[in-house]
């Protein structure tokens, strides 16, 4: 990794070449919502004045330039009879500007996921390979817990990290591409008073978070409140919608569905994201469904975001953006279920502690 | 004034230095494996019941058959093009190298229209995928099979595992239970597994027609007829989710150690690699941790019977 320090000025000088030679999608206010805030997406972008370089947060994630909610995996032609299987991995490169640290996290944890192990998936590594990310820090919404997850800052995964430290960027540079397209601009290298700034910049990101989830041996609490009533409680809230896998920036599930061409002369084995919230989802040929209730489905959404499949990945997958959080239509949001579940678990301890045999 | 040409080239997933490039893909064949199929020729189909088919197919292409090797107990996704991929436990030998057998149940989308396919038709097969009963470790001692229903499909391949090696093993007992005689599977197999290979077959059904002699009742009943010397048996067992919890727990009371308990589970399942998600079961995959878990395993899986 090498530091530089790039002024504003420059910054957008620099950010405007990038974007008008390649395909570049950049936060932009696509809306309003109901209290009259502003809605960002990564859009499109043409020019470096359509970005908008103070945003919030997305509401979906930038997990769609690796993940499309439908692509198609193979194809089929048929003749005389028989088949011919295509595959394409195709990719077309992307830069990816202004990503959060907690988003560029996730893209890891998906690579952790989808490319390491016995089968990694090429049509993900095609696109991670193909995409230039361009991070950028903010100071923390209200809502957000990345701190809690540990995903507040971000080491790798990204070509290009900029810290705001008043009319400068401070400059994490991750890959030769961004170093020599970088070269063209006006670079210094950071002094003492910069790196003051940065550490700053960074105790104030630390310091701003005001939503906190406690997340010690969470994976065992997961394990022992397996039949905890509090996932009837939220499940039976939940609408299966499966908004919050939607925007999840770590969310990777999906289905499978096979269809042919309307020319009847191929088909094509279609991959599309899918939610464990959806009633179907774990329902076998012949219509009996392991997972029934609402609560169950809901469950397996947070032990499978917090617990990480322990036996797997050993990691959480949950980044703490809290994006499932803001789009949930009945206002589940995972700080309240986790609390719900502390307070039980802390319940019973009191309740141990307090017994007579325990004196 | 700057050069403002930045241009990201493509790159070629398919070319091989980029391939084998971090992340690290040294698993070459795998990432064949991903997406491709083999190609396969329904060599013949055999009709069991009503419901249910053995499917023969062959690899067309020989070095893809010289390729494909499986364990007793892995499966493989059987794609019909158009119609989907279904997850299907291998049922035949897995020394036989030229010929795969499928034993289907006609149950969902896919497998409807597998029924409507006759010899000939070519299929693709992604896999072979899961873990394997570790039929090494369990020689040398008495296996107890059991198996509900369906449940002799994936049995039949550590099965014929063992009478093919039937020299390494001790006593074999099969007990088998069905709804009706009409619905047992593999019957033609029977003389030949009880006197050729010395396998202790006691079949049961719970309704027995006129024309049936052998006993009536659940699989259970079967337990009485049975010695188990539980310091050298391992016991395989497949069979409707309601089985799993009589038949392991009884094991179990009789002092069977969890690990020498195997159970082969079902999930639904999309991709058949750890991907989908689809098939988890507690915090492990069906597809990979799975579809052979030993007792303990399952015991400590959430929901998994």
């Amino acid at each position: 990794m090498i530091y530089k320090v790039i002024s504003k000025k420059e910054f957008t000088g620099f950010i405007d070449a990038l974007v008008r030679s390649n395909s570049s999608f950049g936060p932009r206010q696509v809306d309003n919502d109901l209290r009259g805030n502003a809605v960002y997406q990564f859009q499109p972008v043409h020019s470096v004045d359509e970005i908008a370089f103070d945003y919030s947060a997305t509401a979906s994630s930038a997990k769609h330039f690796f993940l499309p909610f439908q692509e198609e995996l193979s194809r089929f032609l048929f003749h005389d009879g028989d088949w011919e299987q295509q595959i394409t991995y195709e990719a077309n490169p992307v830069v990816l500007i202004g990503l959060r640290a907690c988003d560029i996290s996730a893209l890891n944890i998906l690579d952790d996921v989808l490319l390491n192990g016995h089968f990694p998936s090429p049509s993900y590594l095609a696109r991670r390979k193909n995409s230039f990310v361009i991070g950028m820090d903010h100071l923390p919404l209200a809502d957000c817990f990345c701190k809690s997850m540990n995903h507040h800052t971000v080491t790798t995964g990204f070509n290009l990290f900029c810290s705001d430290i008043g009319d400068h960027y401070y400059l994490s540079i991750n890959s030769s591409k961004a170093f020599s397209f970088l070269r063209e601009f006006e670079t210094r290298d950071p002094n003492y008073d910069d790196n003051c700034m940065l550490v700053e910049r960074r105790k104030r990101i630390q310091n701003g978070f005001q939503t906190e989830i406690d997340v010690t041996a969470l994976p065992t609490i997961l394990d022992i409140e397996f039949d905890s009533p509090v996932w009837e409680k939220w499940g039976d809230k939940c609408l299966n919608c499966g908004t919050c896998a939607m925007v999840c920036p770590s969310c990777y599930c999906y289905s499978l569905t096979e269809s042919f061409a309307t020319s009847l002369n191929g088909a094509s084995r279609e991959k599309k994201l899918y939610s464990c919230n959806l009633v179907d989802f774990a329902v076998v040929a012949g219509g009996h469904n392991f997972r029934p209730k609402k609560g169950d489905r809901l469950k397996y959404r947070y032990y499978h975001q917090h617990r990480g499949f322990a036996e797997n990945a050993n990691q959480q997958i949950c980044v703490g953006c809290n994006r499932c959080g803001r789009a949930c239509l009945a206002g589940i949001n995972p700080k309240d279920v986790i609390n719900d579940l502390r307070m039980e678990k802390e319940s019973c301890m009191t309740c141990a502690s307090s017994s007579p045999r325990k004196i | 004034m700057h050069d403002l040409r930045f241009v990201i080239p493509p790159q070629d997933i398919n070319r091989e230095d980029f391939a084998s490039s971090k992340p690290d893909f040294n698993r070459r064949s795998e990432i064949m494996r991903t997406d491709w199929g083999y190609k396969c020729m329904v060599t013949n189909i055999v009709r069991l019941t009503e419901h249910e088919r053995l499917f023969q197919l062959h690899i067309i292409d020989p070095l893809e058959r010289a390729l494909f090797r499986f364990r007793p107990g892995q499966f493989l996704m059987l794609e019909l093009p158009g119609y989907g991929d279904v997850p299907i436990s291998i049922s035949g030998s897995s020394n036989n190298h030229e010929f795969l057998e499928l034993c289907i149940r006609k149950v969902g989308h896919v497998t409807s229209a597998l029924f409507t396919i006759g010899e000939g038709a070519r299929v693709a097969i992604r896999g072979p995928f899961g873990s394997a009963f570790p039929m090494d470790e369990m020689a040398g001692h008495n296996i107890l099979l059991v198996a509900g229903g369906l449940g002799i499909a994936p049995l039949r391949a550590p099965l014929s595992w063992i009478n093919e090696h039937r020299d390494r093993f001790l006593d074999v007992d099969l007990l088998y239970g069905a709804k009706e005689p009409s619905q047992l599977l593999f019957t033609w197999q029977f003389e030949e597994w009880k006197m050729i290979n010395h396998i202790k077959l006691h079949t049961i059904v719970e309704h027995g027609d006129t024309g049936w002699k052998g006993q009536r009742g659940m699989i259970t009943d079967l337990f009485n007829d049975i010695s188990i010397d539980i310091a050298k048996t391992y016991a395989i067992v497949c069979g409707p989710p309601v089985m799993f919890k009589i038949v392991c727990s009884w094991l179990e009371q009789l002092g069977i150690p969890m690990n020498r308990m195997f159970v082969s589970l079902e999930r639904r399942m999309h991709c058949g690699m750890g991907k989908c998600c689809r098939c988890m079961v507690g915090s492990t995959f069906t597809c990979i941790d799975g579809p052979v878990f030993d007792y303990w395993t399952v015991m400590n899986l959430k929901e998994a019977i």
